[in-house]
């Protein structure tokens, strides 16, 4: 059964509470779930930076992005990454997390105690946001995803050419070639591997779209892309590549891409039957989080000694590492990839191309 | 194996079917007749007998990875295939191995470790995982445990070689049927444009009925159309060919010796006779219930007692071979004619023709559908009077009209996860409905619920756990649903002593509570009970291929 976190444990600098992470040291909240004053915002992601605090911190990259999500009136303060800030009795600072764009991991210092909260983390490279650092700590909070050992990706760059090698195949088929990726930072990714194979145009969903214009504001190196206008009947979309959050799959916005070949970028895909029911033809196993060597080579890397863990296969991965030796506890938190399907089970107002679509998670 | 790993790969990638017939015919005209032969027996749904087991592939899985075993448990509980969570966990990427033909794999690597010890069949399946990249090692331990399913139907195999071979598909399809083994003469007999060869136990491909959804009047003149009972046994094909009797089953095993009595009168009949039907537990008080049926298929040969016990005979509904000639282009009025009169001269009860009801009107033959459940039968069979014994499922020509399924509101008490397609998911419900104050479980069910509601339910089960064990979750009791079933029997081995027939979701019935959810005397009052023996299982049920559908 999972772990209830004690709440009245204060010796914890942070604690997982009924409005998020708290730190009472510091008198503010991580990726606060309910309303408060001060937030710190690991990313982006709609589980992660919610519109509930009256004064959001968060690395510099991330600020445009957190905009465009909570609202351009919102107080938004961006720090760069390895700048220390100061919050009551802590000392606080940002570094990257390698997930998406701004992506960070927290670092809060009081005294000689050290936490460091990953928020949504990757080992992998990616072209397309600033890659993870390690920072040592003594309590480590992370996420767990995919903590399975089934759970082990491939560079991002070899998934990048069997997407190619789909798309020049859908090419010589004459068939559109539909790929569903989360619109915040997993379809930037892909447009910016496939730089490597081609510079054809992509054409994006609407939702897709808005972000990646922010991605090439921040001077990322992604293909050229072209909005989709539905209204426009003349653009054949036969061979062409198209990105689109996974809420318009099975939505009547696919009416225009008939025959369409539909794959789906996502760690998931690694096992057969999640691609199988949701009816992918292709799937890619393309994650923005940490694999399972990824998890467990960083948790032994940190240095900590108590682990603490918030979302994903949490109960698997404290088990084994209380048997190797660690203190390590479930966390209850609202962040979600709590199970296979949040990934993929968006709420129906994200059907309608609206910005939300698919960047509602992780 | 690439090149069939790669085509197992191109058709679990894609959903057209041109493009599967496609990557299948391209596979034929490169393949050699030895591989091609093995392709198509496993692409037929063909499998080996099974070489490991499970329990001992988990073993060895244990022994050769550096992992506790719980947590291999873990794993393999959330991928939910063996064969896959051996490939995911052992096999690194890229790596091909040594190159063997199928053929090779098949029968000089995988089949002579039947002949091997334990200690030697280990070490050289862990050798093969650590070789084999993934797509290859998931193949061969699907071959292994003998589930290597490839999801191609006959028709679409039949299409691909017949494309290849530049040969009729119904033809194909002929060939395809039945007991063969897969080796060079067999590919080249498939594909040879000679038709006058001929393998007498070899069946022809069954005509199927589709579920008739719209009201039956719109199907037009009452009088054009044929209508049986459609029974609850198993569908069969019944051949007398050159002194031997051979009778298969729709999942195309041959299931005589398990009939003697029917085989015993099947003796009488013709040579160059082929029959369509029903086997059926029949007494002198007429049929009996499916379950005392399962007794009979559960054996390979039977007792006395239980052949005296469990009488069985065979209902003949069509006749596709008369006097040698393949009459299935003739129509359904000529067939039954012949099949009518085949069956009178041969005079034996243990043969016997399926009724024809007449009718003067659509309400009328209504009427007579309202008789099924006293009759232990499962609805109305429709043929068009014109209908040719097609391949397959054809629309339009054949219907069966199913009476109303007996349903009840149940609730939710236990989640499973499922396995394969829908691994990772929790997609088994156990139900219960009230006794007194307490739930008791009446029914499994697999079925019924669409994409976007399992994954709301698997989201609402997590979130509402009460205990696991192991992979079962009990939840909290709120989930009312809406059960379709098809019969209700008494078991022993059920704690409500009682034993549904094809449980299935109807409905998610969000706008009960559970107080709204049925009783058990309230189920039990549906029907009344057919008192016998314990069924041994009802999901077992009609596993040697199911009756007329
Ligand atoms: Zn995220």
């Amino acid at each position: 059964m999972i772990d209830v976190q004690n709440d009245s444990d204060k010796a914890d600098l942070i604690r997982a509470t009924s409005t998020g992470l708290v730190c009472d040291a510091g008198q503010f909240v991580i990726d606060p779930w309910k309303s408060t004053h001060t937030a710190l915002i690991t990313h982006a992601h709609a589980d992660h930076a919610r519109p509930v605090a009256q004064v959001y911190y968060a690395s510099e990259s991330s600020v445009p992005l957190l905009k465009q999500r909570l609202g351009e009136d919102k107080d938004i303060r961006g720090v760069p990454f390895g700048h220390v800030v100061s919050f009551g009795q802590t000392n606080v600072s940002f570094h990257p997390a390698g997930h998406i764009l701004g992506s960070s991991q927290i670092r809060v210092a009081h005294d000689v105690d050290v936490w460091v909260f990953t928020g949504d983390f990757k080992r992998d490279h990616d072209p397309s946001c600033e890659a993870f650092e390690l920072v040592p700590c003594n309590t480590f909070i992370t996420e767990a995803t995919f903590a399975l050992p089934v759970y082990r990706w491939q560079p991002g760059s070899v998934v990048a050419e069997e997407i190619w090698q789909w798309w020049q195949s859908m090419q010589s088929a004459q068939r559109p070639a539909v790929l569903f990726a989360y619109s915040l930072g997993k379809a930037q990714r892909v447009l910016s591997e496939l730089t490597a194979y081609t510079d054809k145009p992509v054409y994006l969903h609407g939702a897709v779209e808005k972000l990646t214009g922010i991605y090439r504001e921040a001077g990322i190196n992604m293909l050229p892309t072209i909005p989709i206008d539905l209204k426009d009947k003349s653009v054949d979309y036969k061979g062409q590549l198209i990105i689109a959050p996974p809420g318009a799959s099975g939505s009547a916005w696919m009416k225009r891409f008939p025959k369409a070949s539909t794959g789906f970028c996502s760690g998931w895909m690694r096992i057969r039957g999640n691609r199988r029911r949701r009816g992918y033809e292709r799937g890619f196993v393309l994650s923005d989080h940490a694999d399972w060597p990824g998890l467990i080579d960083t948790i032994e890397q940190t240095g900590a000694t108590r682990i603490l863990t918030t979302h994903g296969q949490s109960s698997t991965l404290v088990r084994l590492l209380r048997e190797r030796g660690f203190d390590a506890q479930e966390l209850e938190t609202r962040y979600s990839a709590d199970d296979s399907l949040t990934e993929e089970t968006e709420s129906d107002s994200t059907l309608n191309s609206s910005l939300d679509s698919g960047q509602a998670t992780s | 194996m690439q090149s069939f790993s790669r085509l197992y790969q191109t058709l679990d990638q894609t959903t057209s079917t041109n493009a599967k017939v496609a990557a299948m015919a391209q596979y034929f005209d490169e393949a050699d007749a030895r591989d091609a032969a093995w392709a198509a027996y496993f692409l037929s749904g063909r499998r080996l007998k099974r070489l490991i087991g499970a329990a001992t592939l988990r073993e060895w899985l244990k022994a050769s990875c550096d992992l506790p075993e719980w947590l291999i448990d873990d794993t393999y509980a959330s991928v939910g295939d063996l064969a896959e969570t051996i490939a995911l966990l052992i096999a690194r990427p890229g790596n091909a191995g040594e190159e063997h033909s199928l053929a090779n794999w098949v029968e000089q690597q995988i089949l002579p470790l039947r002949e091997q010890e334990h200690e030697l069949q280990q070490r050289t399946v862990c050798s093969w995982w650590q070789t084999q990249n993934y797509e290859q090692c998931y193949i061969i331990n699907k071959l292994l445990t003998g589930a290597l399913r490839v999801g191609v139907s006959q028709i679409l195999l039949a299409r691909a070689v017949a494309e290849q071979a530049n040969l009729p598909r119904e033809l194909i399809l002929h060939r395809l049927m039945g007991e063969w083994t897969p080796d060079v003469s067999f590919w080249q007999q498939l594909v040879s444009a000679d038709t006058g060869e001929s393998v007498p136990s070899r069946p022809y491909p069954f005509c199927l009925a589709s579920p008739l959804e719209a009201e039956a009047d719109t199907l037009g003149d009452v009088r054009e159309w044929i209508a049986e009972w459609k029974w609850d046994g198993i569908r069969a094909q019944l051949i007398r060919r050159q002194g031997q009797t051979y009778c298969w089953s729709r999942g195309e095993e041959l299931i005589g010796p398990r009939f003697p009595e029917i085989e015993a009168a099947a003796a009488g009949l013709p040579d160059g006779t082929v029959l369509d039907g029903e086997i059926l537990p029949w007494n002198e008080n007429g049929v009996m219930p499916f379950a005392q049926l399962q007794r009979r298929i559960g054996r390979k040969t039977v007792g006395k007692k239980l052949l005296t016990e469990v009488p069985c005979i065979f209902l003949g509904y069509d006749m596709m071979e008369s006097q040698t000639n393949d009459i299935r282009s003739q129509s359904f009025e000529q067939r039954y004619a012949q099949l009518q009169q085949t069956v009178n001269t041969l005079d034996n009860e243990a043969i016997r023709l399926s009724t024809v009801l007449s009718a003067a009107s659509w309400q009328e033959l209504a009427e007579q559908r309202q008789q099924s459940r006293d009759r232990q039968v499962e609805g109305l069979m429709l043929k068009h009077v014109s209908s040719k014994y097609e391949t397959g499922r054809k629309r339009g020509l054949w219907w069966k009209w199913k009476v109303e399924p007996y349903t009840v509101d149940a609730v939710m008490l236990y989640a499973q996860a499922g396995h394969g397609k829908r691994a990772n998911l929790y997609t088994d419900y156990t139900f219960g409905v009230w006794q007194g104050d307490k739930l008791v479980p009446i029914a499994k069910a697999y079925s019924g619920l669409d994409n976007k509601e399992i994954a709301e339910l698997d989201k609402w089960i997590r979130k509402h756990t009460l205990e696991k064990f192991g992979p079962v979750r009990s939840v909290e009791m709120q989930q009312v649903f809406e059960l379709a079933f098809e019969g209700i029997n008494i078991s022993t081995r059920h704690k409500s002593g009682i034993a549904v027939r094809f449980p299935r979701i109807a409905r998610w019935r969000r706008d009960l509570g559970p107080k709204d959810a049925d009783t058990l005397d309230q189920v039990k009052a549906l029907v009344q009970i057919n008192d016998v023996a314990d069924i041994a299982d009802t999901q077992v049920s009609k596993s040697t291929g199911n009756s007329t559908s």
